[in-house]
């Protein structure tokens, strides 16, 4: 009964004995063709040690979870806290005094008009329009850029942004690139504040959702803390040098609240909080109007349609996307991507992408793609699930409420 | 069904997540040769169903590698008494969070019970698989059958054999 994949998860390969980082210390993702490639991030012993279940994740090995199982660990992060090692995802520097120019030709938002220390949810678009990755551009209150990219499209992005910056150098552009091989750690759930604040001596009360301060963390220098995260909790995410990660995970796992949390829980909880999936609910092909996702065009970009794709993606704008993606809920066997959505004839009107039962709700919950004529909150539709047709109703998104922290 | 329940027994004061009174569970450690003594000596499937037979009655579930490897299971979906399953047919399925994986019937017969405490309690499955987490029990319409499934011996070969 059990697929293919499931026997991953049961891998007991001794600590130690996988591969080690790739040598440069670029973190560039990318899938690796056997074990013996993958990646490994700066608390790999560590996650082994605390009984993680590691599997294969876009080149790197990661933990699935750990002894308390899925489920509890999902319910802990929204009631306590979790730590996530997310030191798989991309983390580039850019310097120079046109970084600005640079970052915007290639992204859809207003990067000039973030503040000191301000960053935004934004997206890499292709000349169709499509979305290239999901990305976090912080405007440092140092002298740089600092973006956070997904792992699964490290070697995509990084190739992108470095043809950018050559073409830009060439042409007298002061701008250049590094990839930071920090590890990256994210700290998700109602007692971060309480847990983290004990560490630093900024006053988190003053660090809003979508801020970010160099500091020191639990004696730690040079650390980079982002308000932010893939939970919908109150979190941040560390950037912390990789030869005191270590150090400042087991400072944190030190105080009874925080747990750890892996690929699982992180995957269930971002879900009910109504974020993308790069890969499962956006990619190549879908254009940001149709993802819902035009907030983060910025209002003077959408004006100077200075960004890839944006001829196609203004068209939409104006004359609706033909389909939308959508949230779901429904109780039985739960929706999974790739499932048909049927409209009231039965007949197919869009496609899921990411699905599974809530562990919060007591019920499934998903995301898709369906026509735009069946897509209002309340529309009835059915899913069908291992060949039984099972209603499912559309549901505005985030499913859980979201906990993100404004400083007054 | 299953969902009903635990919100009867959570208090309403956590609206946002209804299922946070849930008790911890302990991690589950793998136990080799637990079996009830009064029970015929399980048989097991190369996709990890067991079949112990009593009687001509043959009690149906998972083996402990596949619930370990399945994680915590949210909801069963079982098929109805009377079914007629003959063996390798698919006869429902279970559901962790992370994905759902089918259950193929390990003989021919007809369904005669099903494990109605799976309803309100999905995760027996994980915390008793060979006992309380039984899935379902059927008539064994031909014998020879079982003598083509896995020893325990063999099946703990088995999954040695394929998790290397």
């Amino acid at each position: 009964m059990l697929r293919a994949g499931c026997c991953a998860a049961l891998s007991r390969r001794p600590p130690g004995s996988a591969p080690r980082r790739g040598a440069g210390g670029s973190g560039a993702g990318g899938t690796g063709a056997g074990e013996e490639r993958l990646k490994q991030t700066p608390l790999d012993a560590l996650h082994r040690a605390r009984g993680g279940r590691m599997v294969p994740f876009a080149g790197w090995s990661l933990p699935l979870h750990y002894g308390q199982g899925h489920l509890q660990s999902h319910l802990h992060t929204r009631r306590h806290c979790s730590l996530f090692d997310v030191s798989h995802m991309l983390q580039t520097l850019v310097y120079g005094r046109d970084r600005i120019r640079f970052m915007e030709s290639l992204v859809v938002g207003d990067i000039a008009e973030l503040k000191p220390g301000q960053g935004t949810l934004t997206l890499l678009t292709n000349d169709k329009g499509g979305i290239t990755d999901d990305l976090i551009v912080t405007n440092t209150s140092e002298d740089h850029l600092y973006v956070v990219s997904n792992a699964a499209c490290a070697d995509k992005d990084l190739a992108i942004l470095r043809d950018r910056a050559a073409q830009l150098q060439a042409k007298g552009s002061d701008v250049h690139l590094e990839v930071s091989d920090n590890a990256l750690l994210a700290l998700q759930g109602p007692s971060m504040a309480r847990v983290l604040q004990a560490g630093l001596s900024d006053d988190l009360a003053k660090l809003s959702f979508m801020n970010s301060i160099s500091t020191t963390v639990f004696g730690v220098p040079g650390c980079r803390v982002t308000r932010c995260g893939y939970t919908g909790e109150d979190g941040v995410e560390i950037s912390v040098p990789a030869a005191r990660a270590v150090e400042l995970a087991e400072q944190l796992l030190g105080v009874p609240d925080v747990w750890l949390a892996g690929l699982a829980a992180r995957d269930s909880l971002r879900l009910e909080a109504g974020l993308c999936l790069y890969g499962n609910d956006i990619d190549e092909t879908v254009t940001p109007a149709e993802a819902g996702l035009m907030w983060t065009l910025g209002k003077r970009r959408r004006v100077a349609m200075d960004f890839p794709g944006a001829a196609v993606i203004m068209a939409q704008v104006k004359e609706k996307p033909r389909r939308r993606r959508v949230g779901l809920t429904s109780v039985g066997p739960a929706i999974r991507p790739h499932m048909a959505i049927l409209g009231p004839e039965g007949r197919p009107v869009g496609t899921v992408t990411s699905g599974c039962p809530s562990p919060c709700l007591g019920k499934n919950i998903a995301m898709g793609y369906v026509e735009a004529a069946h897509s209002r909150a309340g529309t009835e539709l059915t899913v069908e699930v291992r060949k039984k047709q099972h209603p499912a109703v559309i549901t505005k998104m985030p499913f859980v409420p979201t906990q993100y922290y404004m400083a007054k | 069904m299953a969902w009903r329940a635990l919100r009867r027994v959570g208090p309403v004061l956590a609206p946002r997540c209804p299922l946070l009174s849930l008790p911890p569970r302990e991690p589950v450690a793998r136990r080799l040769g637990t079996s009830s003594l009064l029970l015929a000596a399980r048989k097991f499937t190369d996709k990890h169903e067991w079949v112990s037979v009593e009687n001509g009655i043959g009690t149906v579930g998972i083996s402990n590698f596949a619930q370990e490897a399945l994680g915590d299971v949210v909801y069963c979906s079982l098929p109805e008494v009377g079914t007629k399953l003959s063996k390798h047919d698919e006869f429902g399925a279970l559901e962790s969070v992370k994905a759902a994986s089918e259950l193929y019937s390990p003989l021919s017969g007809e369904v005669t019970e099903i494990n109605v405490a799976l309803a309100d309690n999905p995760g027996l499955v994980n915390k008793s698989c060979y006992k309380d987490g039984w899935l379902i029990k059927m008539t064994v319409a031909n014998p020879a059958e079982l003598d083509e499934l896995m020893t325990e011996d063999a099946y703990e070969k088995y999954i040695k054999s394929i998790e290397d």
